[in-house]
């Protein structure tokens, strides 16, 4: 993946278009011989599996122009030395010298340059140059838009220094290359964006470029010479987000090529630069020759390669720097071996985790390896064949290998590493490889005497208690309102976690409210969508870690006992008690000092920089004077003494002493009154903060529970003990939706978008952070400070009621202002019931006219009018416009029949589309009514959870929606609490009445945009009708994942805004994650316009849309088409309550309850009223801008204007010219949707499946088909079940009907979507998603009878298999990867081990595991079973995450069950193991294990209650 | 907040009358409070809504929901506190408010809505047992000085708000009592007086001067009092009453409801009605003119009075049983009203109109000539409807049209609005620097809510003035 910054082909940022957020995925392979053995043949194949690996790469609008591709090879001695023969000059003995591929400038003076300070700079370092080499390429092989950015092509041959070892010879050009990249960046060379040494070694080389797969071998002509030769070759095949040349961008780079995204760059990147000042290393003359060690403007494959790099050449291994870099979760693992415990424990002082999905390649050209991140979440398969090659990909089956010549298929694992070291001649096992690595220095010793932990710290003498008395003034001051207190802390304190609110949010931004907002709510959290997974922090805990280490950082080349003298916390959040003991610190180098952070409030914004300038002086001054710990503390306020916002503190000193590079010399503590609400925790240790003291929200739990606020009998410690850990399970939360697993790497990683602040706030103390539209500078800021200030501090009486209400998250006069008040909802009220258009435009105006109270961005826009306006009989009637509408998801499961009904009635009557939401369709609405209502969803929605997701429901669709995330919570799961799944809601699930279901945070088949594109494939072949969006979620850099999106074929694309959202929330998601549909929407159309891939995808914009105007303005920024939930659901008599999740809602709309139900009085009418009485407020808006249709007003920014007489204290100083932005391109580029995705569904084998199943469809002949398959035929079986479906609706065909036998390895989604009747067996073995949303189908999948393997040890099946799975049935002779199962909601499965992750959130089914299993088995299991044969205890001892399931002996109905499955398995696949286990039967019986889910048991035990209570009625 | 399901679960109460028979024979409060118990569970059935439109359906907008919790969990210091935080009087709307609050309940979409105003009561009824409603004195006295003129509920609520903020009140009554409406007004059997005085009790001890028996204009010129104040708060109310000019009109036995209605608050307070003006409906047939609280109020007064018949006549049609289609919620509906003073006997007449009196010899009104109209706004005449009602008492209840003919409005020159009242611009400010006014004589007549609403507001905004002046 890359991510980078202000990379050099990249265009400028522009508009809303930074390049920093540029993004990639990709596949990635390599081929060596395990003895060394060079030949051409290794090169051939490489290039032959970077082929197979194409359909993982993607090209833009140019289809011949491939997004990247490259390979690495060992330098093939025997053909530069003819070569250069050839070109005069002598090559010296390999090892001798060293190759550079460069890439130059094509002017040819600009390139002498670029070539003048190479060979200057060789000469310096004492070797010499050989010569130059015209690097032969077939330029017109590539695509038109790689061709007119090509560098030009040179090799450089340098000579060693007579004597010099290879090692030596290996640092002296990283130095060169080093120094000559530096000084061309720093040159007035004006190409010099061509220039850059992809290598510069004496063992390696990489050719890569702008190509597509196929077309390397002949761009780089040398690679096809005979005599090239190498014993391994690494490939690595692009997909990018963007269409922009970039050659550099291309892997492999020197030492490592990537498939994955570093989320936590912009902390890895800005540590890395501060602990620049402190490396040294006796290896090098000058270290500073290296700098900068990052590139600037790198991706973060290219800056992890330059880690990788520099941790190499200062001695370390590559395996070594990879498991610094990359750990395994060590944290959260019990069962991890203590020394390798300790290795990593000891270098997690040294260095953060570089967090994020990665499957890593990497090479020094003697040893070759792989490693997978953490939590496995990108695939990597291999396998080894006898005559000692080890082949690795993304996928199986990209190279034929011959059954009989394996030895070996594996896979990676979670945080493990394959080594092959080829200079041994030998496969390092990932055991022996750690055990080698731990064993390297005595860890655990030098832990033990150097680590320290607060436990181990000495008690205080005394601490701060709670002050009473001046409570209620500090917490006026730092701003606490009733809703703090009342909806915040007490249910923090009273359930240990954070509250659930819902209904999204309708208040002003920070930016444009009244009333003075804490500085935390100008940020908002990024999250994690397509290019990289969130992850679900309470069911994957094992790899979460809130883990973080206080100490000065020393030199990260050297490795000393004093390298781990850390002070080691366990989590953030530090009590008083805690803080004294820190504060008390003297222990080794630690010395804490406190740095009060007061200003004087009347002195406005000038004194408050002041107060900052001297705090940043007194805190250089401590680290001069030794301090290693800095307390910034607002304890003390007085009348005079205001404090300074503690994030702004925190910034100010952070950055100051980034800036000093002193910052790694201290950790820095915040003691503030401020911080009460998670994402308070998360802003400050975001910024770098190492922890966190809350005194005044701990005060605040006091002063609660002395009034009787907490629950009874709940002890001051417990209730401080409870808010700890909500605030924790908070930040995990917030962690994990950015895909981040370690706090250690999100300190400092600053994953926010701050909006409403002004650049010079940003680039002083949030350098780095995105703002976008300006806003607010500290002359604003410290009026809202002394604002709260002075109201605590001047005198008030007593009858006034202490603290303000806040109105935040329920409408209150004195509060906030909610665009939903009682004012507009009982307008919109009455204008629907009594088809009023009169009234709607009194609502209309209400909520448009926000000249008295701003709210939105758009209220501050403008639109602008026509010379000549049109007739209104001259625009496009409203009856059109309405089918541009549509209803957001809103599952039938979070709202009633009723309502979810009625939206749909509604909706088919005018032709717009409702949406299924999450939870699954009744197929009874499949038909239309007898009165020619239509209860069906047009928009059938595919979501995380997979609820109800059967082939049936999917070609019962006009579109189908992929939903990424959503304006609430995005980066989260959901959870439908068992309450309200009743008998109906659990049949439409495919799960169980009473139990509760849960939603994961991220698609399991989505890790990646390829992944992404696969799954839109997958749908797709479903149903080729139905076309395929794609919900995203607005926030900085959306628009680039879109324009992936849109190369990964979806037909269109939802951006909703932050705002939006019905369903429950945690009330920081719904808060403050996400950013308004203004910001989203126009980032959306300028980097699509951009890339030229707009007039390829429909936009469709949600988030709170209320009016016409709202609808206008969203056109003008680019939406086609326009979503509305809240106001719908108002129009059928929802009034806000924001009870949802309490399924308590009096009007019978979130509510599953049947007396609450019959409340519900919603009609059709009422909703089709609001819709033309919006589409009619478009047509008059329409007429006055001249518009005669939608289609002309699309993308036509320049109709709008920011107002221009806004004399708001805070709104005053915004600019929109980024969002009003039009990139400048060619008329001929398209602003809105003109042509159709092309999704390659020509090639699909389903169509000749189809073919020969023909007579079976048509007269129900059963027919039986022998077929080879390959890696690169995907989705197999959907598009024909899609096809059985259409025909025969959930029934599906007779058992057996349809039988295709292949032979070979299937591409991914092997047998997705089967449906009953058609049964697919395999030969062989399948990639990843085998069996995803399996409805009914068999597949059965065994080794090539003639293999020599072992089944049971091999893997068989990828990641992932049977994700969603509703019906059906799977057999698999051999190992599946992780997650095996995960969602399944009623499939029968037979496998013979898995990694980790099995059975997660499944909810129905039966799954046989017949071997090993990974960790974290069942990890939120709430229903169906599965048995386990645990030979070694193992599972039953820890591998089993035993929090929602009990492990218990099998009854006799199992024993019979599994029998009989078993034998079905052995006749099915002829499994030897099966064999012997039947064989065996009474002694291996005892050893399998039943999975039983508690949720489970529950609800079965009720029923059995009920029935038992019936029958005693009967009897009675 | 609050019980989730409370309003699944119990159903609406409300404070029960007395019987009618018992309370006819007296002039004590109607109403038997509820116990703290059933009051609990009243507070369960708020659902605490997200969007509570009792809370902008009250013009005091006062925090029903959280109150209603804090009486839920039974902890009712802090309601006091925060239903004082908006309301300086919850005991007079707790009593007399029409509740636009219960009208406005989220519940009551479906179902009846929550029992706002027997919480509201029962909280102040409970804070005044338990002691809890003390003086609150300011701390710092600023040196200003603010003279109230009226001593209704707007005048007492600015009084109160300006005294806390620190300035000196004089308020100035003309009657002899303090109070206004809330005094002389009202009846016993729906206020008793003594509720008035309890917190007039708090209000002097505060430090609020009262001034009775001064009527500003006729006994005390008001360029004196703008002289020795540094604001002035008009709050004399809406006194002028609409008259029903039909021939016949000045026959004796006609008269304005309030004189009525005052003539029996003084009894009921001890003072002596001389016999010359006295105006009683004992063995009288009596006809109210009028089908609002007023005319309710003289319903009940004469019943108690041992009247021989009521009528109460009222020129709109008779509302439906049940909300109005035109009036959705949470508007305040359109709706047949029996008040306690309906359900102690009398006739209702609707779509009544008066054409003219007729009377004895000796003057005294006999007969009232009535037709049938149709609907507003013309109502016609409905032909050869005409009818003859006998009547020994007639009493106008027809409204108010702005405020007494006053000296006081005349010497200051203050500018009135179309409607009659007195105009002010948005900081309650008149026409004349540093003299603002509040309530009915603002607003035109409304309700005891709005009057303590405005009392507040204009008391914030003249706040405002004082420190802007120097």
């Amino acid at each position: 993946m890359e991510r980078s910054e202000n990379n050099n082909a990249l265009p400028e940022p522009q508009g809303l278009y930074d390049p920093q957020f540029e993004r990639d995925a990709c596949g990635l392979g390599f081929i060596a011989s395990i003895k060394g053995q060079a030949s051409h043949e290794i090169i051939v194949k490489g290039i032959q599996i970077l082929v197979n690996l194409q359909h993982r790469g993607a090209s833009g609008s140019d289809p011949v122009t491939g997004d990247g591709a490259g390979v690495l090879i060992q330098i093939p001695h025997r053909y530069f030395e003819r070569e250069c023969a050839k070109l005069g000059f002598t090559l010296p003995l390999p090892g001798e010298y060293g190759i550079g591929m460069v890439f130059l400038p094509v002017e040819r003076h600009q390139r002498l340059l670029c070539e003048g300070i190479l060979e200057r700079i060789v000469h310096e370092e004492g070797l010499a140059v050989l010569g130059w080499r015209d690097t032969p390429i077939a330029a017109d092989s590539i695509g038109r838009l790689a061709r007119a950015s090509q560098p030009y092509i040179e090799q450089i041959f340098v000579r060693r220094a007579p004597g010099m070892a290879q090692e030596t010879l290996e640092r002296k050009l990283y130095v060169i290359r080093k120094r000559t990249e530096a000084e061309v960046e720093r040159s007035e060379i004006r190409d010099k964006n061509f220039f850059a040494i992809p290598s510069l070694s004496s063992r390696t080389i990489v050719y890569k470029g702008l190509l597509l797969a196929t077309q390397i071998a002949n761009f780089y002509k040398e690679l096809s010479d005979p005599l090239a030769s190498s014993a391994l070759c690494l490939v690595h095949q692009r997909f990018s987000t963007n269409t922009f040349p970039t050659w550099q961008l291309a892997h492999p780079f020197r030492f490592i090529c990537h498939n994955g995204e570093i989320n936590t760059l912009r902390g890895n990147r800005a540590w890395m630069e501060a602990r620049q000042s402190t490396l040294a290393s006796p290896l090098f003359d000058d270290i500073k020759k290296l700098f900068p060690i990052v590139m600037p403007g790198g991706s973060d494959s290219a800056i992890l390669d330059n880690v990788v790099e520099l941790l190499y050449m200062s001695g370390r291994s590559l395996p070594h720097a990879m498991a610094m870099l990359i750990p395994e979760a060590w944290d959260g693992d019990p069962s991890m071996p203590p020394a390798k415990r300790a290795f990593y424990e000891y270098h997690a002082s040294l260095i953060e985790p570089w967090d994020g999905p990665a499957a890593i390649a990497f090479t020094d050209g003697r040893v070759i390896g792989a490693t997978l991140d953490r939590n496995g979440l990108r695939p990597a398969r291999y396998l080894v064949t006898n005559d000692d090659l080890v082949i690795m990909a993304s996928e199986t089956g990209v190279l034929p290998a011959r059954s009989e010549e394996i030895r070996f298929k594996g896979r990676l694992q979670p945080g493990r590493m394959l080594l092959v070291d080829m200079e041994a001649g030998q496969i390092v096992p990932d055991r022996k490889l750690k055990e080698d690595l731990a064993a390297r220095r005595p860890y655990r010793q030098w832990l033990t005497e150097n680590q320290t932990t607060l436990n181990d710290l000495p008690d205080p003498p005394r601490w701060h208690p709670t002050d009473f008395d001046s409570i209620l003034q500090r917490q006026r001051s730092f701003g606490y309102t009733r809703e703090d207190l009342q909806m915040i802390l007490v249910p923090m304190v009273t359930q240990a976690q954070e509250p659930v609110g819902s209904m999204g949010t309708d208040t002003p931004l920070a930016c444009l409210s009244d009333r003075p907002q804490l500085l935390f709510n100008y940020f908002k959290q990024l999250f994690a969508q397509v290019t990289n997974p969130a992850i679900d922090p309470i069911r994957e805990e094992l790899v979460m870690s809130l883990t973080s280490f206080i100490g000065s950082q020393r030199n990260l080349l050297d490795e000393t006992p004093q390298h781990c003298h850390t002070l080691k916390l366990s989590h953030p959040i530090l009590t008083n008690h805690d803080l004294e003991k820190l504060r008390r610190l003297s222990w080794g180098d630690f010395l804490a000092t406190t740095l009060p952070m007061f200003w004087r409030p009347d002195g406005g914004g000038r004194e408050l920089e002041r107060a900052l300038a001297g705090l940043c002086r007194r805190a250089s001054l401590a680290i001069k004077s030794g301090y290693t710990v800095l307390i910034l503390s607002d304890r003390g306020i007085e009348q005079d003494w205001a404090p300074i916002p503690s994030l702004l503190a925190l910034t100010a000193v952070h950055n100051h002493l980034v800036r000093e590079k002193t910052r790694t010399q201290a950790g820095i503590i915040v003691e503030s009154g401020e911080p009460r609400e998670v994402m308070h925790f998360a802003l400050l240790l975001g910024y770098g903060a190492s922890a966190v003291n809350p005194y005044l929200a701990i005060e605040t739990i006091g002063d609660l529970h002395r009034k009787g606020w907490l629950p009874e009998g709940m002890s001051l410690e417990a209730a401080v003990h409870n808010y700890e850990k909500a605030i924790n399970k908070g930040l995990l939360k917030v962690l994990s939706k950015m895909g981040i697993s370690t706090l250690q790497s999100y300190q400092g990683a600053q994953a926010f978008e701050a909006i409403g602040l002004n650049r010079s706030v940003v680039d002083q103390y949030f350098t780095g952070t995105p703002s976008r539209i300006e806003g607010v500078g500290l002359e604003v800021l410290a009026q809202e400070v002394k604002t709260r200030h002075d109201h605590a501090f001047s005198a008030v009486s007593e009858a006034e009621c202490e603290l303000e209400s806040g109105g935040q998250y329920h409408y209150r006069v004195e509060g906030e202002y909610h665009l939903f008040n009682p004012d507009t909802i009982s307008k919109l009220r009455h204008s629907v019931r009594s088809s009023s258009q009169e009234t709607y435009r009194e609502y209309a105006q209400l909520v448009n006219d926000q000249s008295r109270k701003l709210c939105t961005l758009r209220g501050l826009m403008r639109l602008r009018k026509a010379v000549h306006e049109l007739p209104l009989d001259k625009v496009e009637p409203a009856s059109e416009i309405v089918k541009r509408f549509a209803t957001g998801a809103m599952s039938f499961g979070s709202i009633s029949k009723e309502a979810h009904e009625t939206l749909a009635v509604a909706m088919n009557r005018i032709g717009a589309r409702s949406n299924t939401g999450e939870g699954g369709e009744d197929e009874e609405r499949f038909a239309r009514d007898p009165n020619g209502d239509w209860r069906r969803s047009a928009i059938k929605q595919v979501a995380s959870g997979r609820f109800g997701v059967t082939t049936n429901y999917l070609v019962n669709a006009d579109e189908l929606q992929i939903k990424i995330a959503q304006g609430a919570k995005p980066g989260e799961g959901g959870q439908l609490p068992g309450h309200k799944v009743d008998e109906v809601i659990a049949r439409v699930r495919h799960s169980i009445p009473g139990v509760q279901l849960i939603s994961p945070p991220p698609h399991h088949d989505i890790y990646s945009i390829e992944d992404l594109a696969q799954l839109i494939y997958d749908l797709k072949n479903v149903n080729p009708q139905a076309r395929i969006s794609v919900k995203l979620v607005a926030e900085v850099g959306v628009g680039v994942v879109a324009a992936g999106v849109a190369k990964a074929h979806a037909d269109a694309i939802l951006i909703s805004g932050h705002d939006g959202g019905t369903g429950a929330s945690p009330l920081t998601s719904i808060k403050h994650s996400g950013v308004p549909w203004e910001l989203g929407l126009a980032e959306t159309q300028q980097v699509l316009v951009l890339n030229d891939l707009r007039s390829r995808v429909r936009l469709q914009t949600d988030g709170k849309l209320q009016t016409g105007r709202d609808v206008v303005i969203a056109a003008l920024l680019g939406a086609e088409e326009f979503g509305f939930s809240t106001a719908p659901l108002v129009s059928l008599g929802c009034i806000m309550m924001r009870k949802c999740h309490l399924n308590t809602c009096p009007v019978g709309i979130a509510t599953q309850d049947p007396q609450l139900r019959k409340k519900f009085e919603g009609q059709p009418e009422h909703l089709i009223n609001y819709l033309f009485f919006v589409a009619g407020e478009v047509r008059e808006l329409m007429a006055s801008m001249g518009f005669s249709s939608m289609d002309e007003m699309i993308g036509r920014v320049d109709m709008l204007d920011m107002q221009d007489t806004i004399d708001h204290w805070k709104a005053q100083g915004l600019d929109f010219s980024s969002i009003l932005y039009v990139p400048p391109v060619p008329g001929r580029v398209g602003r809105r949707c003109l042509i159709p995705q092309s999704h390659g569904l020509e090639q699909a084998l389903d169509y000749r499946l189809i073919d020969y199943a023909r007579d079976a469809l048509e007269t129900g002949t059963r027919i039986e088909i022998k077929l080879p398959i390959r890696n690169i035929h995907r989705t197999v079986g959907a598009m024909l079940s899609g096809e059985i479906a259409r025909r025969t609706g959930s029934g599906g065909l007779p058992d057996d009907t349809v039988r295709f036998h292949f032979t070979g390895s299937a591409g991914q989604s092997f047998g997705a979507f089967l449906v009953k009747g058609v049964t697919l067996t395999l030969e062989g073995d399948a990639n990843d998603y085998v069996g995803k949303g399996l409805s009914g189908g068999r597949i059965i999948v065994y080794p090539p009878k003639e293999s020599t393997f072992s089944p049971e040890e091999s893997i068989i099946v990828g990641n992932v298999v049977l994700y969603g799975a509703t019906s059906g049935e799977a057999f698999f002779n051999g190992m599946a990867g992780e997650r095996f199962a995960v969602r399944n909601s009623g499939a029968t499965a037979i496998v013979e081990g898995v990694g980790d992750h099995a059975c997660e959130y499944m909810t129905r089914g039966t799954v046989v595991v017949l071997g090993e299993t990974g960790r974290n088995f069942a990890a939120g299991m709430t229903g169906g079973i599965a048995y386990v044969l645990d030979e070694t205890g193992e599972f039953s001892s820890g591998r089993c995450n035993r929090a929602s399931v009990d492990l218990e002996q099998l009854q006799e109905d199992d024993i019979a069950l599994l029998q009989e499955l078993i034998r079905r398995h052995h006749a099915l696949t002829g499994s030897p193991r099966a064999r012997r286990i039947l064989d065996d039967w009474r002694q291996v019986l005892p050893q399998f294990v039943k999975v039983f889910p508690q949720e489970y048991r529950r609800v079965l035990n009720m029923a059995v209650d009920d029935s038992r209570k019936a029958s005693q009625v009967v009897n009675g | 907040m609050g019980k989730v399901t409370g309003f699944m679960e119990y159903t609406r109460e409300t404070p029960e009358r007395r019987p009618v028979s018992e309370r006819i024979q007296d002039f004590f409060p109607v109403y038997i409070p509820l116990s703290g118990e059933s009051l609990r569970k009243q507070g369960a059935r708020c659902m605490d809504c997200g969007v509570p439109f009792c809370h902008t359906g009250c013009p005091l907008n006062n925090l029903i929901p959280d109150w209603n919790d804090l009486v839920y969990r039974d902890r009712w210091h802090d309601a006091i506190r925060a239903l004082h935080s908006t309301n300086n009087f919850p005991e007079f709307t707790g009593l007399v408010c029409p509740a636009p609050c219960e009208a406005s309940c989220v519940l009551g979409i479906n179902e009846p809505p929550v029992s706002i105003k027997a919480i509201e009561h029962a909280i102040v009824e409970r804070a005044f047992h338990e002691g809890w409603i003390v003086p609150e004195v300011p701390e710092i006295r600023t040196g200003r000085r603010v003279a109230v003129i009226g001593s209704g509920p707007s005048g007492l609520a600015a009084a109160q708000q300006l005294n806390r903020a620190g300035h000196n009140v004089v308020v100035f009554e003309k009657a002899d009592r303090i109070g206004g409406i809330l005094r002389y007004g009202i009846p016993d059997f729906k206020l008793e007086k003594g509720v008035l005085d309890r917190r007039l009790d708090q209000l002097m001890k505060e430090g609020i001067e009262f001034q009775p028996r001064s009527h500003v204009g006729v006994d005390l010129s008001i360029e004196v009092l703008r002289r020795k104040f540094d604001a002035v708060l008009l709050a004399g109310g809406a006194e002028h009453p609409r008259d029903l000019n039909v021939p016949g009109r000045e026959l004796k036995g006609i008269h304005f409801a309030m004189e009525f209605l005052t003539q029996q608050n003084r009894r009921c307070a001890g003072d002596r009605v001389g016999s010359k003006n006295e105006i009683l409906a004992t063995g009288k047939r009596v006809i109210i003119i009028g089908g609002g609280d007023t005319g309710a109020d003289c319903l009940g007064t004469a019943h108690r009075q041992r009247a021989l018949s009521v009528h109460q006549l009222e020129i709109m049609p008779m509302p439906p049983e049940e909300r109005a289609p035109h009036t959705p919620w949470p508007q305040w509906p359109l709706m047949l009203r029996v008040e306690s003073s309906h359900e102690e006997g009398g006739l209702r007449e609707w779509s009544t109109a008066t054409l003219r009196f007729s009377g004895y010899e000796k003057g005294n009104v006999a007969r009232l000539h009535t037709t049938r109209v149709g609907p507003p706004p013309s109502f016609e005449p409905i032909p050869e409807s005409e009818t003859e009602l006998e009547a020994d008492l007639v009493l106008l209840a027809l409204g108010f049209a702005g405020p007494s003919k006053n000296p006081l409005l005349n010497q200051l020159g203050i500018s009135m609005d179309s409607r009659g009242n007195v105009a002010t611009d948005a900081n309650y400010m008149t026409s004349v620097p540093g003299v603002f006014a509040a309530g009915d004589m603002r607003r035109g007549q409304s309700l005891v809510v709005w009057a303590i609403s405005e009392g507040r507001q204009a008391a914030h905004c003249i706040n405002q003035y004082l420190r802007t002046i120097r």
